[in-house]
């Protein structure tokens, strides 16, 4: 009997042995050229810069970076966590007050009908209407500026989580009922977890556009942040200080990104893997 | 002293294609406390739904379902329903309360009788057929049921797995002795594992059969006992169950 198991499990690593090498070679490959479609980047900028001949309007990327670090060194690292705190202020709350609107609205449909019209009309009102009005209304603030941003991104997670909430299993509904499961426990454990790919996508398409606004808000009404620093170099043409803001904009979108959301989701499906 | 007392007058399904459906047109019978009950009748009848309403699921009927106040069930659907991003042992601890170590004693003693505590840690999503619907039944006997419903649990098995399943269940109901109505289309199974055999006709479906099956658990394990008792069974209830005898 054990001699029959372990028998079968030399035959799966035998089979399994050489696809797996070849996998982790093939991984490889899309690095490498990820690595150098970036450097082509920066060899099209170089090019650029040099066609430009003015260090001021198009700066090299040497340049740029010499002032990255420059500003690493002085006031970047604040107005970055500034934006920061502002970009996950508002994305939690987009993230908490939209899931709700969505499961509520996809799970009764008199919400839904009642509520449809009213999404319609937030999803099409534009970013800078809700953030001027905000300013005017709320008063030059941090509230308001988080509040614009969150309502610019609640009607988009609602949309995705109403989804979600229409296709959630009537049968697993009916299985909780019978057994009883506390509702709290009940949305965690049953509901949840088949909300999650709409939440995930949610976030991810969330995230994106809610870096975006808060640098908008930021420029038009706050004395911190990358956009407000943005609005600073604008005044004086400054070129390069805007290209090290970006850059340094765009790593920690990145970072966050690979260190935390890419985790996350391995770490959500993990049911889902065959082994 | 009666466990379970059903008594469906009518029900109709809604349905926008087809208009209003009699489904159910009188189904009224009662449990006795740890009694197993088999219902039976043709593919369409309405057996699942009965199970429905007697668990609750369903409220839009004519007629009164009884059964103690607060009383816990255990159902085991015809799909095992599991959360299949939870482990085996974590979907039984969904619907315990409790403190921890007690909680843990009781899925660990559970999944041993269905025979499934080395898959204690795996996901549902990993299960076979056959062990989804043990650990279903597990789910189900878990809590203690005051009244535990079953809807085929074991169609759609292989031959040898779904005969190992039904003497499993027959040793489980034996020793806990839970109140149980079982849904089954197979006049063998019903014959081996039930004491009662209610049998519904074609919808709009009536009972039209309420037999006792007097056997003894050694009697229920031998198939030649099993097989004459079944024959005798197609012969007074055959016609009405036309179609479900295979």
């Amino acid at each position: 009997m054990r001699g029959s198991v372990a028998r079968a499990l030399d035959r799966h690593q035998l089979t399994t042995g050489r696809p797996a090498a070849e996998a982790a070679r093939g991984a490889w490959r899309p690095a490498a050229v990820a690595l150098l479609s970036l450097l082509l980047l920066v060899g099209l900028w170089q090019l650029l810069a040099w066609l430009a001949g003015n260090a001021r309007l198009m700066p090299p990327p040497a340049l740029v970076l010499a002032r990255l670090v420059a500003e690493l060194a002085d006031e970047l690292p604040f107005h970055l966590g500034v934006t920061l705190a502002r970009v996950g202020a508002a994305f939690a709350i987009a993230m908490l007050v939209g899931s709700a609107i969505g499961l509520a609205m996809g799970r009764f449909v008199g919400l839904d009908r009642l509520g449809g019209p009213w999404l319609v009309f937030f999803l099409n009102l534009p970013a800078l209407v809700t953030i001027v009005l905000c300013y005017i209304w709320i008063g030059l603030t941090e509230t308001a500026a988080v509040v614009a941003v969150a309502i610019n991104k609640i009607p988009n997670v609602a949309v995705t989580v109403r989804e979600g909430a229409r296709a959630l299993d009537p049968r697993l509904e009916a299985m909780a009922r019978v057994f009883r499961i506390p509702p709290w426990r009940r949305l965690r454990h049953v509901v949840l977890p088949q909300l999650y790919p709409y939440l995930a996508a949610a976030a991810r398409s969330g995230l994106a556009l809610v870096w975006k606004i808060v640098l908008v808000v930021e420029l038009l009404g706050r004395p911190s942040g990358v956009g407000f620093q943005i609005a600073t170099f604008f005044q004086f043409f400054d070129v390069a200080g805007i290209l090290a803001y970006a850059l340094a904009f765009i790593a920690v979108v990145q970072a966050i990104e690979w260190l935390l959301l890419q985790p996350l989701e391995r770490a959500a499906g993990r049911w889902r893997s065959s082994s | 002293m009666a466990q379970l007392l059903v008594d469906i007058r009518a029900k109709h399904f809604r349905e926008p294609a087809q208009g209003r459906k009699h489904v159910l047109d009188g189904v009224r019978f009662a449990l006795a406390a740890g009694e197993r009950v088999a219902l039976t009748g043709p593919s369409g009848c309405g057996k699942t739904t009965v199970l429905d309403i007697v668990a609750g699921l369903d409220s839009d009927f004519e007629g009164r379902i009884e059964r103690p106040p607060q009383s816990h069930i255990g159902y085991v659907f015809q799909e095992p329903r599991l959360l299949p991003w939870r482990t085996v042992a974590d979907n039984l601890r969904l619907v315990l309360e409790g403190p921890r170590e007690q909680v843990d004693a009781r899925i660990r003693a559970v999944l041993a009788e269905v025979e499934l505590l080395e898959e204690a840690d795996t996901y549902a999503s990993h299960l076979s057929l056959g062990m989804a619907r043990r650990a279903a039944i597990a789910r189900a006997l878990v809590i203690e049921p005051d009244l535990l419903l079953l809807d085929e649990p074991f169609v759609s098995l292989d031959a040898p797995t779904a005969g190992r399943l039904r003497l499993l269940l027959l040793e489980l109901l034996e020793r806990h002795r839970p109140t149980t109505l079982f849904v089954t289309h197979d006049l063998r199974e019903a014959v081996m594992i039930a004491e009662r055999l209610i049998v519904l006709s074609p919808p709009p479906a009536r009972l039209v059969a309420d037999l006792p099956i007097p056997l003894s658990p050694a009697e229920r394990r031998r198939e030649e006992v099993v097989e004459r008792l079944r024959s005798e069974l197609v012969d007074t209830v055959g016609d009405l169950v036309m179609g479900a005898v295979p």
